[in-house]
């Protein structure tokens, strides 16, 4: 775009913009950086290494990994349906695919617990046929962080699965593909950046989704204690070092993350041919 | 979306047909992956908050919603929306207008930085407002010696539900702005019309349906939001439980229907959310 001469309103628009941003979000971001100079390296260390501040950061990565990879897995077959195939309802089930976006965490909390449990609706069937406890497991966790998880995946594939140019599949197929071939060569390479994307965003989210989880959890440390959790309960000790130096560490991978998902996201751009 | 099954018409030969198409036997298996996942997932959910929530009856719901800590929480939900989404709002347009109608360095830097809030875990966006207003935080001393409560009061929880909702708006107009150019606001300034007028005239009908949109969205964050809010609340019953939190201590008394009562109110209003998102992509003709 060309820069325009007669447009109004630059220095105002940009001046309130940039004094908003730095009231609601830099200033009280910085205060996490600037309260942790306070520690010194080796007491900062020395936190985020105790044993059980380590077992949380491998609860909270570990299960946001194994769910962001099976909603990757599911999300991808869900889009696939809800793109090539035509059925009765399709528009509803599209329209559902957003609801953990919109119900909040604490509602999603209780209603996972409650079918999870050893005595609730899914809950039993588990225990019963199969012996294995979700609720108050790690896994647990992961299936309340499957259903966060779900609709970042589904809603990062499907308009790059509806774009996607038919006549690659119309041309290998002429060449005499089979279809396995075509999903195999044609299809899956071309789709692959955006499910890889979506498990990206899934995966940053779960690390530091609170609400879903912890009614789910158990919130045994060492076993089923996340991050987030830890630095509340850091907090309501008075520990406040404890909690910054947690909370900063996080706040770093969550950076890290971001810039990854930003590249995954040009990658995706240029392979599926959009800019 | 039948892209497959149009271009397929023009083979005749049997074996391009095959290669385009799934066999009938994977469509089905997986249609009844999609629909197994998507029932037990996301429809079971919904069934449920309306099932524990009415287990005692009508009388007893509605009991749970009357009563006064219940009240109470829906009253400072409602207010912590008022307040925060129209100033998000308002950030939302602005920082749009300034995104995409100007040229300036830094533009795709503070972009990213807009977008901020969406990358923080919620805990950590309740936690630094209490290091900045907490007992221990920065102005914690100067708050105290004024007799001023930020943090486990409202103040708190208006601050960090502008802080998760921030990005709401301006995600939804960025795009959309940009896409949409500014040769007919130009046109119309260059006729003479005053920038609010331009403003009002022409670019809010264009982006009225994406800024309804995002004003919604924001909405329901800031009503819903729990992990930021749990920990600036304090949790005090009747005067900064918040309906999510009335919910979680609801849940933990054992106290099901009040739990799921509150529950069915913040699950109506995510519905809501969904059926006016399809209205508007329907009117919009487009995926928001």
């Amino acid at each position: 775009m060309r820069q325009s001469t007669i447009m109004p309103g630059f220095n105002q628009t940009l001046g309130f913009t940039l004094f908003y941003l730095a009231l609601v979000v830099l200033i009280p971001l910085s205060t996490l950086f600037v309260m942790s100079f306070k520690l010194s390296l080796a007491s900062y260390l020395d936190t985020i290494t105790n044993a059980r501040v380590l077992a949380s950061f491998r609860v909270s990565f570990g299960t946001a990994l194994i769910a962001a990879a099976i909603a990757s897995a599911f999300g991808f077959v869900i889009a696939w349906v809800l793109v090539r195939y035509p059925f009765p309802g399709k528009k509803l089930l599209d329209a559902l695919i957003d609801l953990p976006f919109a119900l909040p965490t604490a509602v999603a909390g209780i209603v996972m617990a409650t079918i999870f449990q050893p005595s609730g609706f899914i809950g039993t069937v588990l225990q019963d046929a199969l012996g294995v406890q979700v609720a108050y497991r790690p896994l647990g966790i992961v299936v309340a962080l499957i259903f966060i998880s779900i609709p970042f995946v589904v809603r990062t594939v499907e308009p790059v699965l509806e774009e996607f140019d038919a006549s690659m599949e119309e041309a290998a197929s002429s060449l005499g593909a089979t279809r396995w071939q075509v999903f195999g060569k044609i299809i899956l390479p071309n789709i692959f950046p955006s499910v890889l994307t979506g498990f990206a965003l899934a995966f940053a989210r779960g690390v530091g989704e609170y609400g879903s989880v912890i009614f789910i959890a158990g919130n045994l440390p060492y076993v089923s204690e996340i991050i987030p959790l830890l630095i509340i309960t850091k907090l309501e000790q008075y520990e406040i070092e404890a909690a910054t130096a947690i909370a900063l560490t996080m706040l770093m991978i969550s950076f890290v993350l971001l810039l990854a998902i930003n590249l995954l996201n040009r990658w995706m751009r240029q392979r599926s041919g959009q800019l | 979306m039948n892209a497959i099954v149009q271009p397929a018409t023009a083979f005749n030969n049997q074996a391009g047909q095959k290669a385009l198409e799934d066999p009938n036997w994977v469509k089905l298996s997986l249609i009844t992956i999609a629909l197994g996942f998507i029932v037990l997932f996301l429809c079971l959910p919904l069934a449920l908050v309306i099932t524990k929530a009415f287990a005692q009856g009508w009388q007893a719901y509605w009991a749970a919603l009357t009563e006064p800590d219940a009240q109470a929480a829906i009253r400072l939900t409602l207010w912590t929306a008022a307040l925060t989404v129209p100033i998000n709002t308002v950030f939302g347009v602005t920082a749009a207008w300034a995104i995409t109608r100007f040229e300036f360095t830094g533009k795709s830097l503070l972009t990213t930085l807009i977008d901020l809030p969406f990358s923080v875990s919620p805990v950590i966006s309740g936690v630094i407002f209490v290091l900045l207003f907490g007992a221990q935080g920065w102005f914690g001393e100067w708050l105290l010696a004024h007799d001023i409560k930020i943090i486990f009061a409202v103040p708190g929880i208006v601050l960090a539900t502008l802080f998760i909702t921030f990005p709401f708006v301006a995600r939804e107009l960025i795009p959309l702005m940009q896409e949409m150019g500014n040769e007919e606001e130009e046109a119309a300034l260059s006729l003479g019309a005053s920038g609010w007028t331009t403003f009002i005239k022409v670019t809010l009908p264009n982006i009225k349906w994406a800024l309804l949109y995002g004003v919604l969205l924001c909405n329901a964050r800031a009503m819903g939001e729990f992990g930021a809010v749990s920990v600036v609340s304090g949790h005090i019953r009747g005067i900064t439980n918040t309906l999510p939190l009335h919910v979680e201590t609801s849940y933990n008394e054992y106290n099901a229907v009040a739990a799921f009562a509150g529950a069915s109110i913040l699950a109506g209003l995510a519905i809501v959310t969904l059926v006016l998102k399809s209205a508007l992509e329907w009117k919009q003709g487009k995926r928001l």
